[in-house]
């Protein structure tokens, strides 16, 4: 008789720890996968940038500063992907951002350039992709911040640190004009 | 302890709608049973039982079909046609880049070809799921305003409103299907053959009649509040995806102020539109009988966020 309960009670603790561990392993996978909707977003505005810096040039071609720039920006954003950690990573592309955000400024001054056709498709693609990489940037430290409260609560703590579940960094984007640039575009 | 939360978490959402399924299949499945049974006291006496299964057969056979083809159906009544790639560009983006935000596929769009600003949703989950505007609404709203009323149409996705509209309306129908055939079969006179029960028999055909003249208008009232109530959760979710509600709720205002009526909706599917589409707005029995909450209601919410 009390070894029937010993083993009921020790199948009631598998059964609520493999339920704790499943629901951690589900909100990891959550965050990994908005992980993957920034990725492909970011990777949008790199092959973006190139099309872009060429249709200014042809019309403002002494602005070789801001080019520099822009793809020196690209490139080193490109490399944090390679390497870096998140956090590393989210600087680069903030400052790919500010890069892209002067270049406009820059095709401003160029009325010629704001006629042409091209140049409006390639503007208004960037603005959407940088909306979405704002998006997907909110769902994502959204997806962290559930996984984080998660492994850092009682009783899924315990269980995390069991298995080695971390705390997943947030992406931050801290320019607040990247959540403005659509409106200026569109007014 | 624990912050107010920040968004309506979605998943939540998902699994909330999980159980108002379950318990408005249950509660429906209740409520076709009691017409089966009444229905079929109609047509014979003591014939009441036998037509339970049927009913049950009969429902459970159209919630299928509508399960998968519901959603085609609805976009063909209402003529709407799939957006070409390339057309509309704002409007994909602004689909696109909020489906992002919400973490689901981008629904396929459609656009209705009627000057009434006006939207809905429909699906069965997010990866089958289209969202259909009207011309009126592209035209009239400026780029806030439209990106409010996607966040709304899009919250109905992800929640997975959009099947349990579907579920309901079908649900509804065979209700009202049913009940039709037993009063019709009354009034024929076809089951008044052999009705020699005396008073037992005469009481279970008045319960009967009672329950199939009752079951239809509780069935269209569990309706319309989960589509009253949905709404307003509709509009709380678009409005933290967009982190912006002062566009939904100008794009309400504009939509109250058009008095034009959307000439392709009809009762079937007015409660699945972003607001009232025929514009009649009886409101009697305080609003019991409204597919959508009062849009002033819905504004004074969205302003007090």
């Amino acid at each position: 008789m009390e070894i029937l309960i010993v083993l009921a009670v020790i199948g009631l603790i598998v059964v609520f720890v493999v339920g704790l561990y499943n629901r951690l392993v589900t909100l990891r996978q959550r965050v990994r996968e908005a992980w993957a909707d920034i990725d492909v977003q970011l990777k949008r505005r790199w092959d973006l940038i190139p099309n872009l810096v060429e249709t200014v040039k042809g019309y403002a071609a002494h602005e070789r500063q801001t080019f520099e720039a822009v793809t020196k920006a690209r490139s080193d954003a490109m490399a944090a992907a390679q390497t870096g950690s998140p956090e590393q990573r989210a600087q680069a592309e903030n400052a790919l951002g500010a890069a892209l955000l002067n270049l406009r400024a820059v095709a401003e001054a160029y009325p010629q350039l704001q006629a042409i056709q091209e140049f409006k498709d390639l503007s208004e693609n960037l603005t959407a992709t940088e909306d979405k990489i704002a998006f997907a940037r909110r769902f994502y430290n959204g997806n962290v911040r559930d996984y984080n409260t998660a492994i850092q609560t009682v009783p899924t703590n315990i269980i995390a640190g069991m298995f080695g579940f971390t705390v997943e960094q947030y992406f931050e984007l801290t320019d607040p004009t990247q959540r403005e640039v659509p409106k200026v575009s569109f007014s | 302890m624990a912050a107010p939360p920040s968004r309506l978490n979605i998943y939540d959402a998902v699994a909330a709608n999980r159980w108002r399924t379950i318990a408005l299949v249950t509660v429906f499945t209740g409520l076709l049973s009691a017409l089966g049974f009444a229905v079929g006291e109609i047509f014979a006496p003591g014939g009441g039982l036998a037509m339970v299964p049927a009913a049950l057969g009969l429902s459970g056979v159209s919630a299928t079909a509508s399960y998968f083809a519901g959603d085609k159906l609805v976009l063909r009544q209402s003529q709407a046609r799939e957006l070409a790639p390339g057309e509309e560009t704002q409007l994909r983006n602004i689909v696109e880049t909020l489906s992002i935000g919400l973490g689901i596929p981008p629904p396929r769009i459609y656009v209705i070809d009627d000057t009434a600003p006006n939207a809905f949703a429909t699906g069965r989950d997010p990866k089958h799921a289209s969202i259909a505007v009207t011309r009126g609404l592209i035209d009239k709203l400026d780029r806030t305003e439209l990106e409010g009323v996607i966040a709304h149409e899009l919250s109905h996705v992800g929640n997975h409103d959009i099947r349990v509209m579907l579920l309901v309306t079908v649900l509804v129908g065979t209700v009202a299907l049913l009940s039709d055939w037993g009063m019709r079969s009354m009034f024929w006179g076809r089951g008044r053959r052999d009705r020699g029960g005396g008073n037992a028999g005469a009481i279970i055909l008045i319960v009967a009649l009672v329950l199939a003249i009752l079951t239809p208008i509780i069935a269209q009232l569990i309706r319309l509040a989960v589509s009253r109530q949905r709404e307003y959760l509709a509009d709380a979710s678009g409005a933290l995806l967009t982190r912006y509600p002062p566009g939904l709720a100008s794009a309400l205002r504009k939509i109250a102020a058009d008095r034009e009526a959307l000439e392709v909706a009809n009762k079937a599917t007015a409660s699945l539109y972003f607001a009232n589409p025929l514009k009649d707005a009886p409101r009697v029995m305080d609003g019991l009988f409204d597919t959508h909450p009062p849009i002033a209601e819905r504004i004074r919410r969205l302003e007090a966020m």
